[in-house]
């Protein structure tokens, strides 16, 4: 079968329902990228991520692959298989692998844009108050209120509010 | 905030006015930033988004702004209030569908809508009808400094706003103009303009962004690069090729007419007759006849109807717009019978009253 907008064989098949009628394209893979039919999880963007990052790793992996952040607990394999990071101090904790993937997706890692008018925080300030709500919430879970009440306290004197 | 009054009004990106607005239907950005003492949603807890809601609404209420802006809880919407906010381009399909405390603050003439708990906290949106990026970044701008002042984000010096996907980080903006493109898509220049914009890293997308299809010749270009480029930037190479798209647009129009007249007054006159006589209409077909009738407006081939109604009924006919002003819901079948009364009667009173 040919793909409907050029001559190349058709490798993409959709069927659309829409409102019980039944529509089908047939399309080459570049015609369907182009008009943007893959739908999200055809495309597998976590495994496009994936692949961008694997390219980038090389003899980094084994030491990326270990690493965990501290603050919300995510593994650098788990960013790789769900492509979503897990807290702000992750840009920290996995830079060496992210840089790379950066440049390859936006060719440039540094931002030359907008910054905050207000003072920011120092990434480890950021990262303390991701951990210590962290530790907020498994004391909740736990019922171990004394505990989520010290903690609680402490957030609000290091004047977290959000 | 009632959710039955936006069945009264087409929203702000089909207003149908705007400069440019025969081809740029509405033009949109939209930013993401987070809280920098939260995880990220997808690894937040129920318990932490009802916090991170909470604080945000309670900003949101504060911002000196004129009108105040709506909070609406989603998950205490009907699915078909979701669907409604995601037709109207509210909401994303992502939001309307995602589980846990999450939400979205609205202006009433719909310009400004701020997601909160998407797969970012916090995605601001400002949109505009007809090609105004600028404003519309003036106003998004505005308002992000607003909300800095009372809201902590997760910001590096290296990396900019940090997101939980890395290809939002930096500015974290996605700009982009909806256009309408019957013309360049008739006569196949289309796939020749997406090539030159892929190659200068913009993307396009169908009407309802990612993954879905550019029914009634409505394309959606905007930016894929968020790091190493200013907002400025970002915004000027959009702006640079925008009015090009629209001169061949323009072009393609002409050439059609000179070429094929006749063709071209038959085919809308043909769309025309069906969406008023028809019985059955599905939403796909009414996009492309819509999409002929709108082109037809803009070149004086149609008299009958103007483009603000025609805006209007591209909305109307969304599955969601249709059974709220039914009242009831309905199934496939259902549907297309009162879209195609829905179409059959305001094409009616509009050719008894042309404005």
């Amino acid at each position: 079968m040919k793909c409907q907008f050029c001559s190349n064989p058709a490798t993409v098949h959709l069927t659309d329902i829409v409102d019980s009628h039944k529509k089908e394209l047939h399309l080459c893979q570049s015609c369907a990228e182009q008009h943007h039919l893959i739908q999200k999880q055809e495309l597998n963007l976590p495994a496009i991520l994936q692949s961008l990052i694997g390219q980038h790793l090389g003899p980094q992996t084994d030491e990326l692959a270990r690493l965990t952040c501290p603050a919300c607990g995510i593994k650098y394999m788990e960013f790789r298989a769900q492509g979503r990071l897990g807290c702000p101090h992750d840009y920290v904790v996995f830079r060496a692998g992210l840089a790379p993937l950066l440049q390859r997706i936006h060719r440039s890692n540094h931002h030359l844009g907008k910054f905050p008018q207000r003072s920011v925080l120092a990434p480890e300030q950021q990262a303390e108050l991701v951990e210590l709500r962290r530790r907020l919430q498994s004391a909740i879970d736990r019922e171990a209120y004394e505990e989520a009440a010290r903690l609680r306290d402490l957030l609000r004197r290091k004047g977290c509010h959000g | 905030m009632n959710l039955d009054s936006l069945t009264h009004t087409s929203g702000e990106w089909l207003r149908g006015s705007g400069p440019e607005s025969d081809i740029v239907i509405s033009s949109r950005i939209r930013l993401a930033r987070n809280l920098a003492a939260f995880p990220f949603t997808n690894r937040a807890s129920n318990g932490q988004k009802a916090e991170i809601e909470a604080l945000l609404r309670e900003r949101v209420a504060k911002l000196e702004l004129e009108p105040k802006l709506s909070y609406l809880s989603i998950p205490a919407l009907s699915s078909l209030d979701r669907q409604l906010l995601v037709e109207r381009q509210l909401i994303s399909r992502e939001l309307a569908a995602a589980d846990g405390p999450r939400g979205v603050a609205l202006t009433p003439q719909e310009t400004i809508s701020l997601m909160v708990n998407e797969e970012d906290h916090l995605r601001l949106q400002v949109m505009r009808s007809g090609y105004s990026l600028e404003e519309a970044w003036q106003e998004i701008d505005r308002v992000d400094d607003l909300l800095e002042q009372r809201i902590t984000y997760a910001f590096s010096e290296e990396f900019g706003y940090l997101t939980a996907c890395p290809t939002n980080v930096g500015t974290g903006m996605r700009a982009s103009v909806m256009l309408h493109l019957p013309a360049l898509e008739y006569t196949k220049q289309i796939e020749k303009v997406f090539r030159a914009l892929q190659k200068i890293n913009l993307a396009v997308r169908g009407l309802y962004g990612e993954g879905s299809r550019a029914s009634g010749h409505f394309y959606q270009i905007s930016n894929q690069i968020t790091l190493g480029k200013s907002e400025a930037n970002i915004l000027n190479e959009i702006q640079s090729v925008i009015p090009q798209i629209i001169t061949y647009e323009r072009q393609a129009r002409l050439s059609w007419l000179r070429d094929n007249r006749q063709g071209l007054q038959d085919k809308i006159a043909r769309a025309y007759g069906t969406l008023c006589s028809a019985t059955m209409m599905t939403s796909e077909e009414t996009m492309d006849l819509l999409s002929a009738v709108r082109l037809g407006i803009n070149l004086h081939l149609i008299e009958e109807i103007t483009i603000p109604t025609v805006n209007e009924l591209f909305i109307y006919t969304q599955p969601a717009h249709l059974q709220k002003l039914r009242g009831a819901s309905l199934d496939g079948e259902e549907r297309n019978a009162a879209r195609a009364s829905y179409l059959r009667q305001r094409l009616r009173e509009a050719g008894a009253h042309p404005n």
